[in-house]
C-alpha cells in the first residue's frame, strides 16, 4: 500500500452567518447575504479542492467541547438537524454526512498509543456540532467525501495555552502517523476564527453589513500579525508566539486546532494561501491553506 | 416563607448527567439522584406556577437568551458522558413567562431575546434538572442562559428582571439554579467506583460554601463570588455567577433556611443539591463588599470613547 498523505490543511472559520449569508437548502433561516469577503474566498478554496485528489476531510472543531479526552466521531452516518445554540436565528441546518470510520478508528488508536486520553464517540442521537458543518458545509457544499470530526479536549481551561500546545502537537503528530498508515489522502481542516471577542448585541438584520466591523484595533493588529507570518512561511514562529497571541486576542486558537494542524502537516516552512479576512461580529476570520505541493501553490491575495 | 416573595423556593443542583443516566453506578450519584426526587416531590407540594432554570452549561453570546418554545423536544447527548446513553426530552414551556422575562430583562438595560426554535440544543444541566424535577411536566418551565462574558452587575440585574417578570405576571416559582460547585473534571475516564472530589483544596471550598448554603447566607456567598471563582473553578468563563443570579432573584439578603440534600463527587467535581427557602430569621448580614445595582448600564471600561 501507498504511504497516506495530507494533500491540504486548511483554516476554516465557521461563524454559522457565513451559512445563513449563502441561503442553502439545508439551513431553515433567510438571508439578504453578507459577508461577502469571506464567502467569495471560500468559494475559490472549495473551487481548488475540486482539483485535488482525496478520500477524506478531517476536522478538529471547537464546538465539540470535552474535558476528558479528546473523542472521535465513530459511526459511518449522522443525520439531524443542528440549530447553533448561539446564534439559533441564522442557523437551522439540516445535515446527512458520512464518516470515514476506518481512519478515525486508526487516528484513535495511535493517539492512544502516543499516551493521549481517547473516546469513540458511537451515540447515534449524538449531533454534530455546527464548526463541523459550517466548515465542511463551505469548503465542500456537494458534501461528497466522507469526514472524521475530532473534538477539542479544554486543555487551556484546564492547565495553560502551553500544555494544549503540547497536547495538539502530540495529536497531530498521532494523527499523522494514522494518516500514512491508511494509504489515504487526507485534507486537514482547522476549525475557527482567530481574534474572538464578539459583539454582545446583534444588529437587527445581522447581515447589515454597515455594523459590521472588529472588536476593537488591537484584535485587528494581532490578527495581521499572524497573518503576516502565515504568508511567510513563518509557522514554526506562529507556534512559538501562540500563548501570547491566544491570550492578548483571546483567540479561538486556544480549541488547539492550528497546532494539530501544524504538527501533523509537520510546521511548513512554505507560504501558506491566504483567501481572506473579515470580521463577523467582532470576530477576526481568515481563510487560508497550506499546500504542500510546490507545483499547485498560489499566491492567492 | 416571607409573604411577598414570588419564589417559594430556590434550588442549587449540578448539570452532570450521570444522577440521570447512571445512579447505580456509585453510591453518590445515587444519593444525588434521591435528593433530585426529594426536590421534586417538594416542587409537586408546593402551590409553584413555574420552574424556572438558570443553567450554567447554557453559555449565550448575544445577550441573554430565553427558552419559549412551547413544546421542546429533542433527544441530547452530552458531549463528555455520550456513552452514558442518549436523554430523550419534553419539555413544556410557559412562552408567556419568557416573553415576560424577556421585557423585564430589556427594562433593566439588559440586551435579551427569547428563542423559540424547533431543534434547539438544550444544554445538559437544564435536561438533566427538568428531567429529574419535573418529569411529567406537571408545571411548565422556563430556562435563562449564562452569558460568556457577562460578569457581575448584568448577572444580579438579570436575577431582578426574573422576580419583577412573576410580579408582573403574578406567579409563584420554584427557581433553580444548575451548577458545579468546585468543576475540575478529572481528565481521563474513570470506574465510577472511585469518584471522588478532585483535590482536597476543592472539597474543603466545597464544604465551605455548603456550610454558608446551610445556614442561609446566600448574600455572603453571592459577596463570594469572586474568591471562589479563582479558588475552585476552571476558568472557563470570566467568573462564578451562579449565586449573583439566585441571591438577586430571590432577594440579597440571609434570611434563609438552608438544607445541603446532597453532596458528591461527579467526575472529580463538586455535586451538591441544596435547598433554600425564604425565612424571617437572619444569619445577620455581614459587611457587604460590593454594591449592589438596580439597572445595567453597560461596562465600566477604564478607557471610555468619550475621553478621546
Ligand atoms: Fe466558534
Amino acid at each position: 500500500m501507498t504511504k497516506g498523505e495530507i494533500v491540504l490543511g486548511c483554516l476554516a472559520p465557521h461563524p454559522p452567518h457565513l451559512v445563513y449569508a449563502e441561503n442553502p437548502p439545508q439551513n431553515e433561516a433567510f438571508s439578504e447575504g453578507g459577508w461577502e469577503t469571506l464567502r467569495w474566498g471560500y468559494a475559490k478554496l472549495a473551487r481548488k479542492l475540486k482539483t485535488i485528489d482525496y478520500d477524506a476531510i478531517v476536522i478538529f472543531t471547537p464546538h465539540w467541547q470535552t474535558y476528558i479526552g479528546t473523542h472521535f466521531l465513530g459511526l459511518p452516518e449522522f443525520k439531524s438537524k443542528s440549530v447553533d445554540p448561539v446564534f439559533p436565528n441564522l442557523f437551522r441546518y439540516n445535515y446527512d454526512l458520512r464518516v470515514d470510520v476506518e481512519l478515525a478508528e486508526a487516528m484513535h488508536e495511535e493517539t492512544a498509543k502516543a499516551g493521549i486520553i481517547t473516546k469513540m464517540m458511537r451515540n447515534p442521537d449524538f449531533r454534530v456540532d455546527y464548526g463541523t458543518i459550517t466548515s465542511c458545509h463551505l469548503l465542500n457544499p456537494d458534501w461528497d467525501k466522507p469526514i472524521v470530526t475530532i473534538s477539542s479536549n479544554r486543555n487551556s481551561h484546564y492547565y495553560s495555552n502551553e500544555v494544549m500546545i503540547e497536547q495538539a502537537k502530540a495529536l497531530g503528530e498521532a494523527c499523522m502517523k494514522a494518516i500514512e498508515k491508511s494509504g489515504k489522502k487526507v485534507v486537514l481542516v482547522s476549525s475557527h476564527s482567530l481574534s474572538h471577542r464578539h459583539f454582545v448585541t446583534e444588529a437587527p438584520l445581522p447581515e447589515d453589513m454597515s455594523r459590521e466591523h472588529i472588536y476593537n484595533h488591537s484584535q485587528y493588529v494581532w490578527d495581521m500579525k499572524i497573518i503576516d507570518m502565515f504568508r511567510d512561511g513563518k509557522m514554526q514562529e506562529v507556534v512559538d508566539i501562540m500563548p501570547e497571541y491566544t491570550e492578548q486576542t483571546i483567540a479561538e486558537t486556544e480549541a488547539g486546532g492550528l497546532i494539530w494542524m501544524m504538527a501533523a502537516m509537520g510546521v511548513p516552512s512554505y507560504p501558506a494561501e491566504i483567501y481572506g479576512y473579515q470580521s463577523v461580529i467582532g470576530t477576526g476570520n481568515c481563510i487560508a491553506c497550506w499546500d504542500p505541493n510546490n507545483n499547485t501553490r498560489e499566491l492567492v491575495l | 416563607m416571607s409573604e411577598d416573595s414570588p419564589i417559594l423556593f430556590g434550588l442549587y443542583v449540578p448539570p452532570h448527567p450521570q444522577p440521570l443516566l447512571s445512579p447505580d453506578a456509585n453510591q453518590g450519584y445515587s444519593n444525588l439522584r434521591a435528593a433530585f426526587e426529594t426536590c421534586r416531590k417538594r416542587i409537586e407540594e408546593s402551590d409553584a406556577d413555574l420552574i424556572l432554570v438558570y443553567s450554567t452549561t447554557w453559555p449565550s453570546v448575544v445577550g441573554h437568551q430565553i427558552q419559549a418554545l412551547k413544546e421542546s423536544i429533542w433527544t441530547h447527548v452530552d458531549d463528555d458522558f455520550h456513552y452514558l446513553g442518549s436523554m430523550p426530552y419534553n419539555f413544556k414551556i410557559d412562552t408567556d413567562f419568557a416573553n415576560e422575562y424577556c421585557s423585564a430583562a430589556k427594562k433593566r438595560g439588559l440586551h435579551a431575546r427569547t428563542v423559540e426554535y424547533e431543534g434547539f440544543p438544550i444544554d445538559t444541566g437544564s435536561v438533566v434538572a427538568l428531567s429529574l424535577l419535573n418529569p411529567d411536566n406537571r408545571i411548565p418551565a422556563c430556562i435563562v442562559s449564562s452569558n460568556m462574558y457577562a460578569n457581575r452587575s448584568e448577572t444580579i440585574v438579570l436575577g431582578k428582571s426574573a422576580s419583577d417578570a412573576l410580579i408582573a405576571q403574578g406567579k409563584k416559582a420554584v427557581i433553580v439554579v444548575v451548577s458545579s460547585l468546585s468543576n475540575r473534571m478529572f481528565t481521563e475516564h474513570i470506574d465510577p467506583a472511585d469518584d471522588r472530589i478532585h483535590s482536597s483544596k476543592d472539597n474543603e471550598w466545597n464544604e465551605k460554601i455548603l456550610q454558608f448554603f446551610a445556614d442561609g447566607r446566600l448574600e455572603d456567598l453571592s459577596q463570594l463570588s469572586r474568591e471562589i471563582h479563582g479558588q475552585i473553578r476552571v476558568q472557563k468563563v470570566v467568573a462564578y455567577k451562579p449565586a449573583w443570579w439566585l441571591a438577586s432573584a430571590m432577594g440579597q439578603h440571609n434570611n434563609y433556611q438552608g438544607e445541603v440534600l446532597a453532596y458528591e463527587a461527579l467526575h472529580g467535581s463538586g455535586g451538591a443539591v441544596i435547598q433554600l427557602t425564604p425565612s424571617t430569621g437572619s444569619f445577620g448580614d455581614k459587611e457587604f463588599d460590593e454594591d449592589d445595582v438596580e439597572f445595567y448600564q453597560g461596562d465600566r471600561n477604564v478607557l471610555n470613547k468619550e475621553n478621546f
